[in-house]
């Protein structure tokens, strides 16, 4: 294994079992995912690069071979280690924002935060995060349905960086916004790739893959 | 500290308040429920146990029926008699402890002016009486035709001092008139003499009428020591009963605990009836629970994803019912003490027990059975919920 990959996967399948039949959804993936990189997984609808990054973010266990992340075999942690690792080494950001609407703003950032250290932030981290992301106090005290699709996504972005995860995965991040507000969401994640974060992000469009510094193509379930 | 799991719970309590309401209504009409019941069970039986315990310092002795290898005679176990030399012995016996005395007993027609009925009659020695008994109005018999009459029979016959009661049965000829010359106070319910809806006369006039003298229905044993009653009933059993069974000995301590045991058999039965309504409750708590779970699939997904423990998960859902179950609980407790209070006086007649902890307690108990009905109803639900597959609860609408 070499030094610095991050992430690995060897082998990768993923077969759903359906009523109508087995699905295999991702078929012998390898995948060597480089420390500090900025890769897109593109490829058509139904090709399995959601999957994909569901494997990458431990959402999910494959079927057949090993992934490794920080150089540890998935395969041997148990649903708690790896609710762990998606809490302190991975952050997510989705289409959807997928913010929790019971809590305000302020709070969904501050959600991974309290399952972290079991205690209210005082470092003054989250409000520096959502100043960051340009969510004003004001703004973080609104619950998500009242805020715009941009400004959740940047609640989320905040949000997966609150515990200052090593990997970033993305899944249509400018998916659900207009392409002004996209640009600026690609914009700061190129910025904090700079700043030494390894980020994977899953899209269909070319534009948004442009940032990245590597592209892996996806087509029925293999890496072309 | 902050908990944001249950500053979730108690959101999503709040978002659908008019639901959570309808679940938590069930626990409070169980609680209510279980509690009235239980205090009603509780007062009675201290309401009894104290009216009881006025005659504890009493012992009554009445003849064994059926000796085993006797010939098969006529009449049941009730109509066995003392006989005098029996009577004797047992004198010998407990005169130490207090006052022995016999008492004739019998059960006839009666009749005042035109109006018809039974009554028990009593036959008594006449110092007895005035140990024994406190009259409201007029004295104690000084003559074979005047009798003395309890309360309850007065009331219903209209008798005063000076009224006459016709003893006995038209029909077979022998009847005797008798006067009534004095009024006794109400004695309440007790296992020597009922006397409140009785006519009491001298052993004379009893055997007067029915002649049987000598042969007694029950013999009596005043205790001066209430402590006694357990020695003195030891006592008579085995010196009399050494060849064979001649005498029953009932003391009042084991007539109370027989009541107090019927009663606690009651108060359970009729709670377990009211514990009903919590199982409905439960079901609805249940039923709240699971839609709570249906419609937060995504946020679960979300939760999981981020890095939320399955056990947070679980938490936040408990949080829910426990929530529910301490308010309904909280509310049915507060309701139980007026509900209760109207119910033990509409049942037992007098709330004066009603707030000794004996009586309370039901209070706490129904709680405790009502919020642990709500944490069961949720620790299902709870349990789907932290098994939900991120990935599937993700793609939930």
């Amino acid at each position: 294994m070499p030094g610095d990959s991050i992430i690995e996967l060897c082998g990768v399948t993923k077969i759903y079992s359906l009523p109508a039949g087995d699905v295999v959804a991702l078929d012998r993936v390898s995948l060597t995912i480089e420390n500090g990189e900025f890769v897109a997984i593109m490829g058509p609808s139904g090709s399995g690069k959601t999957t994909l990054l569901n494997q990458l973010g431990c959402l999910d266990r494959p079927t057949s071979g090993d992934l490794f992340i920080n150089g540890r075999n998935t395969r041997e942690m148990n649903d708690r280690e790896l609710t762990s690792l998606r809490l302190n080494t991975i952050g997510y950001i989705f289409q959807r924002f997928n913010l929790i609407p019971l809590l305000s703003a302020y709070e969904n950032v501050e959600f991974p935060y309290l399952m972290k250290h079991r205690r209210p932030d005082s470092s003054g981290r989250v409000g520096e995060l959502l100043a960051q992301v340009g969510i004003d106090r004001a703004m973080a005290t609104h619950k998500p349905p009242e805020l715009s699709g941009g400004q959740q996504q940047r609640v989320a972005i905040a949000r997966a960086l609150v515990n200052d995860p090593h990997i970033l995965l993305c899944d249509e991040p400018t998916g659900n916004l207009d392409s002004v507000t996209g640009q600026q969401i690609m914009e700061m994640l190129t910025d904090l790739n700079r700043k030494g974060r390894t980020i994977v992000i899953v899209t269909h469009d070319p534009g948004v893959a442009r940032y990245a510094q590597r592209i892996v193509t996806v087509r029925d379930g293999r890496v072309a | 500290m902050k908990d944001i799991i249950l500053q979730l719970a108690l959101r999503s309590i709040r978002i659908h308040f008019l639901r959570s309401v309808l679940a938590a209504l069930g626990i409070v009409i169980g609680v209510v429920a279980i509690s009235s019941m239980g205090m009603m069970g509780a007062n009675m039986t201290l309401s009894v146990t104290e009216e009881l315990s006025k005659m504890a310092n009493i012992v009554v002795i009445t003849a064994a029926s059926g000796s085993e290898g006797g010939p098969g005679g006529f009449g049941g176990g009730s109509d066995e008699k003392i006989s005098e030399e029996d009577f004797q012995e047992i004198q010998k016996i407990a005169e130490k402890y207090g006052l022995v005395y016999v008492v004739y007993r019998e059960s006839d027609r009666i009749k005042v002016g035109d109006r018809e009925g039974r009554s028990t009659i009593y036959g008594l020695d006449e110092d007895v009486m005035r140990r024994i008994f406190t009259l409201s109005d007029g004295a104690f018999p000084k003559s074979t035709s005047s009798v003395i009459v309890g309360p309850t029979l007065a009331g219903r016959y209209d008798l005063k001092v000076g009224s006459r009661i016709r003893i006995g049965d038209e029909d077979k000829g022998a009847t005797t008139t008798v006067k009534v010359v004095g009024i006794l106070e109400e004695r309440g319910m007790s296992n020597d003499i009922n006397s409140d809806m009785a006519i009491i006369g001298s052993e004379k006039l009893f055997t007067g009428i029915y002649g049987n003298e000598g042969e007694y229905n029950q013999v009596n044993l005043i205790l001066n020591d209430i402590n006694d009653s357990q020695k003195a009933r030891t006592e008579i059993l085995e010196k009399m009963n050494r060849k064979k069974t001649r005498v029953n000995v009932q003391d009042s301590s084991r007539m109370l605990e027989s009541i107090t045991s019927t009663l606690g058999t009651m108060t359970t039965f009729v709670m377990a009836i009211a514990g009903i309504s919590l199982l409905v409750a439960a079901t609805s708590i249940f039923n709240v629970m699971m839609m709570s779970v249906t419609e937060r699939v995504r946020e679960i997904g979300i939760m999981r994803s981020i890095g939320a423990q399955k056990s947070e998960i679980r938490r936040m859902f408990l949080y829910e019912s426990v929530v529910l179950g301490l308010v309904g609980a909280g509310i049915g407790a507060v309701l139980a003490l007026g509900i209760g209070w109207v119910v033990v006086l509409a049942m037992v007649g007098s709330t004066d027990y009603f707030f000794l902890p004996e009586s309370l307690v039901y209070i706490p108990f129904a709680m405790l059975v009502g919020i642990a009905v709500c944490i069961l109803s949720g620790v299902y639900p709870a349990w789907r919920a932290a098994d939900l597959d991120p990935v599937e609860a993700l793609r939930a609408e």
